[in-house]
């Protein structure tokens, strides 16, 4: 489908589509720095009162749910591991990385974003610059980690305080939200189907206790005060799966994140006005009817790692869609318009 | 050439050598704190008449920073430098490896402008503008100047900028100078004289609004009933200029400002003023031209885009005509700018009159357009494409300023009295090679104004840009960037050689 030529006043915005890609990367890349800060600085926590042996076995997990091979030798101790994922900047998916990213896709949009949210961008830009490995060894990185977790909560807080809920918030609020949909399905797919991802000969022999894998999985979600709430403090499986995977109030949930993004894309759909502009919505739409009508049992007892990937397959045609409509559209000439 | 147009009609200035000695001072008259450690020299001073004799117009900032510790000031420069530094207001140095943002410097003393000398200097930069845009008027179309011999022809088509393309294109309302930046520099004699017009893509303007809201964040108290005059509708005017320049036919005309993007040194100034007007900042990569009419890719689909705020030089605007290797422009847009389908501003081919060579002739252009002697003087410049001035440039190199009349910023300059004999030597190898592509000038000794520097009050060279915008009239935001050249002694103020800024107030009486 060609490009269509538009009609407007000064009055109606209208959205560059470079825009709408920086401000939609700077919004995932945010929420992927928040992601990598909250599972290391739970893994550190956890593990502060608990036998070498467990550490190392659930350092197996971390390793999977941050997408590192278990035999890297830059992630071989914590310390190095930390160096790695929160200041390597030959690392892509370092916190550091990540935030360099988000703040060069907020320079090239700043008339865009609010004054406020652009000197939030910026201090965690300077913070994040001026950390060394050492000095962050010595005060404890989990200082360091939840920082910048506090820091883009205030992002994130600023944007929908200070800025328009117009198409640019909406595209904020899509990246984050596919950014969090694919992340937490991820991490599920690593504690529910472990056999996925670890070595073998670990799963094996793994001595460290369910509880605390459960409560990994739970505070790596920011999920686990909220459980209790509904479930109290026994951690059941099933009921981990449904609360993280289905429900429909939690922010970290994927049906919630899912629906947040369904709402998003409506949001651009509505301000565009294109006919392109469906594409995306109704899929997103449709993964979020599969969530919101699923029953926990039938998902528990069919294939559970096809339907996380599947979630993350889904979400990627979503994306997709999202850049057919509003990004890299062709440019056919209309013989209509001169 | 004749010899009268450079040298005849010009006032002639005294040559001041560059780093005079202090004017020697009685004991009783040395300077009291916070100002223990400033001193008078042979330039103008800004700020002092005598030591511990204020101006009449900065009495009453010097009465109040007596009331100041010096303590108190480096809190409030360093809050100044802060929050510049968390709004991300810096520019970006080329050849610097340690990253390429820096903060523009910022200094806290406030340069005073008074009622009645700022009257002088508007008159004088209208009546300039005025001429200028008639000269290019003149220069793309029937060339009468040139034809009357006032300024040679050989002179103009020689210019690096002079773009053939324009000839015979008719721009909008016929303004081809929407923004100009216009800098002055003070004489040892108090008055004002312009060293340079800046006729393409003059920036510097959000420094001057960024320094006035910092000053009011840092020095609320001293603002209050001093009477400075408010420079906040400069986006107004600026958007009101740009919507000007739209075919008629336009009701809402779509105003857009085309960057080059993050890696520009101004590109701070560029989504600073798309914010300020509420209007989209695009790159190159974001327009397309189809049937001769420029669009912009939106989430919506292609929008007209009318007036196009250009920031990117000439030579990258458009690949098909000007450089074919650049990736910044827009393929057509010269093509639809030359139908009359958009707008673009500052028109091509401006850089024919800010060339430093045709500098020299800018009293003989207001006299041939308006018939009116020059409001604000030029400085004396020589020709060395004229042997006669040749022979005496290259006997003088180390007491003149030597530039390059298409460069800016700075670069390719030679400071006589401050340069070694090798460099002389240099620059006089590359002026007898290429004389047309330098003009020199006696070195003059900007005038001083104290600037807060290592814990202490100091006597810095500033110069002034105020930024003239020529919409249904011309209009000049009273004010204008103060650039200080924050090294001792250095005469050199581009924010690319290590200069600073300070807030430029200019008093209604």
């Amino acid at each position: 489908m060609g490009a269509q030529f538009i009609e407007t006043t000064m009055h109606t915005p209208v959205m560059l589509s470079r825009v709408a890609d920086s401000l939609y990367w700077m919004s995932r890349y945010l929420e992927r720095a928040k992601h990598t800060a909250r599972l290391l600085n739970v893994h550190f926590d956890l593990m502060l009162d608990q036998p070498h042996g467990t550490a190392e076995q659930y350092r197996q997990y971390l390793l999977a749910s941050l997408q590192l091979p278990s035999d890297y030798d830059k992630t071989q101790d914590d310390y190095s591991l930390t160096r790695w994922m929160a200041l390597d900047p030959d690392n892509s998916n370092s916190v550091r990385a990540c935030i360099g990213v988000a703040r060069e896709n907020a320079r090239q949009v700043r008339e865009q974003i609010s004054s406020e949210m652009w000197e939030q961008m910026n201090q965690i830009f300077l913070f994040v610059e001026q950390v060394n490995i050492d000095a962050m060894w010595e005060s404890t990185p989990q200082e360091f980690f939840q920082n910048v977790k506090t820091s883009i909560h205030l992002f994130q807080g600023l944007a929908d305080s200070t800025m328009v809920h117009g198409q640019g918030w909406h595209f904020i609020q899509a990246g984050r939200f596919m950014e969090r949909s694919i992340a937490t399905a991820a991490l599920m797919d690593v504690f529910f189907c472990p056999e996925h991802h670890l070595a073998q000969s670990t799963i094996d022999d793994l001595q460290v206790p369910k509880y605390l894998l459960w409560l990994g999985l739970l505070r790596s979600c920011t999920a686990f005060e909220a459980y209790c709430k509904i479930y109290t403090v026994e951690l059941e499986p099933r009921s981990i799966l449904e609360f993280l995977g289905l429900n429909a109030e939690f922010p970290h949930a994927i049906n919630f994140s899912v629906q947040a993004m369904r709402r998003a894309l409506q949001g651009i759909a509505d301000t565009t006005q294109s006919e392109r502009s469906e594409r995306a919505y109704r899929r997103a739409s449709r993964l979020h009817a599969d969530l919101q009508y699923a029953q926990v049992d039938e998902i528990a007892t069919n294939d559970l790692h096809a339907y996380f990937t599947g979630i993350q397959r889904q979400c990627t045609g979503i994306h997709d869609a999202i850049y057919q409509s509003y990004i890299t559209y062709p440019i056919v000439a209309d013989p209509s318009v001169n | 050439m004749t010899e009268k147009t450079v040298f005849s009609q010009q006032q002639r200035m005294q040559t001041h050598p560059v780093d005079a000695q202090p004017v020697p001072v009685q004991a009783d008259e040395m300077f009291q704190a916070p100002f223990t450690h400033y001193q008078l020299s042979a330039a103008y001073d800004e700020m002092f008449a005598a030591p511990n004799q204020p101006h009449s117009h900065y009495t009453q900032l010097y009465e109040r920073f007596h009331e100041l510790s010096m303590e108190e000031l480096e809190r409030r420069q360093l809050a100044a430098e802060r929050s510049f530094l968390h709004q991300g207001i810096t520019f970006t140095v080329y050849n610097d490896n340690r990253g390429t943002e820096r903060i523009f410097p910022y200094d806290l003393l406030p340069r005073i402008i008074p009622g009645n000398e700022w009257e002088t200097i508007e008159q004088g930069l209208t009546q300039r503008i005025t001429a200028i845009n008639l000269f290019l008027h003149d220069i793309y179309h029937d060339g009468l100047i040139l034809k009357d011999k006032v300024v040679p022809a050989d002179l103009v088509y020689s210019c690096k900028h002079y773009r053939p393309e324009m000839k015979g294109l008719d721009v909008p309302k016929d303004i081809y100078v929407t923004v100009v930046g216009t800098d002055l520099i003070r004489l040892p004699n108090g008055e004002f004289a312009v060293l340079e017009d800046n006729l393409r893509v003059p920036s510097g303007v959000s420094y001057m609004l960024a320094n006035r809201r910092v000053m009011k964040r840092v020095f609320p108290n001293v603002f209050v009933n001093y009477g400075v005059r408010s420079i906040d509708h400069y986006s107004r005017t600026l958007l009101a200029s740009l919507r000007m320049l739209a075919a008629d036919r336009v009701e809402e005309p779509t105003v857009v400002l085309l960057t080059p993007g993050i890696y520009n040194s101004a590109y701070f100034e560029h989504t600073f003023l798309a914010r300020e007007m509420g209007i989209p900042l695009v790159e190159g990569r974001d327009l397309v031209t189809h049937n001769n009419f420029v669009y912009m890719r939106t989430t919506s689909g292609l929008k007209r885009v009318d007036v196009v705020y250009r920031r990117i030089d000439d030579d990258f605007i458009d690949p098909k005509v000007f450089r074919a290797d650049s990736i910044l422009g827009v393929p057509g847009l010269f093509e639809a700018y030359r139908r009359g389908n958009v707008a673009v501003a500052n028109a091509l081919g401006n850089g024919v009159a800010d060339d430093k060579a045709v500098y020299a002739y800018g009293p003989d252009i207001i006299k041939y357009y308006l018939n009116e002697d020059a409001i604000l003087q030029n400085v004396e410049t020589y020709l060395p494409d004229d042997p006669k001035q040749l022979s005496y440039v290259i006997e003088n190199l180390d007491k003149l300023v030597v530039k390059a009349v298409g460069e800016s910023g700075g670069y390719g300059m030679l400071i006589g009295p401050h340069s070694t004999k090798a460099e002389q030597e240099e620059f006089r190898t590359r002026v007898i090679a290429n004389p047309r592509n330098y003009i020199a000038q006696p070195t003059i000794t900007l005038s001083n104004t104290p600037c807060f520097v290592d814990g202490q009050l100091e006597p810095r060279h500033v110069d002034l840009r105020p930024f003239i915008l020529y919409g249904d009239k011309i209009n000049i935001v009273p004010g204008g960037l103060t650039r200080v050249a924050l090294r001792r002694g250095s005469l050199v103020v581009n924010s690319s050689q290590g200069g600073g800024s300070k807030d430029t107030w200019v008093l209604n009486s």
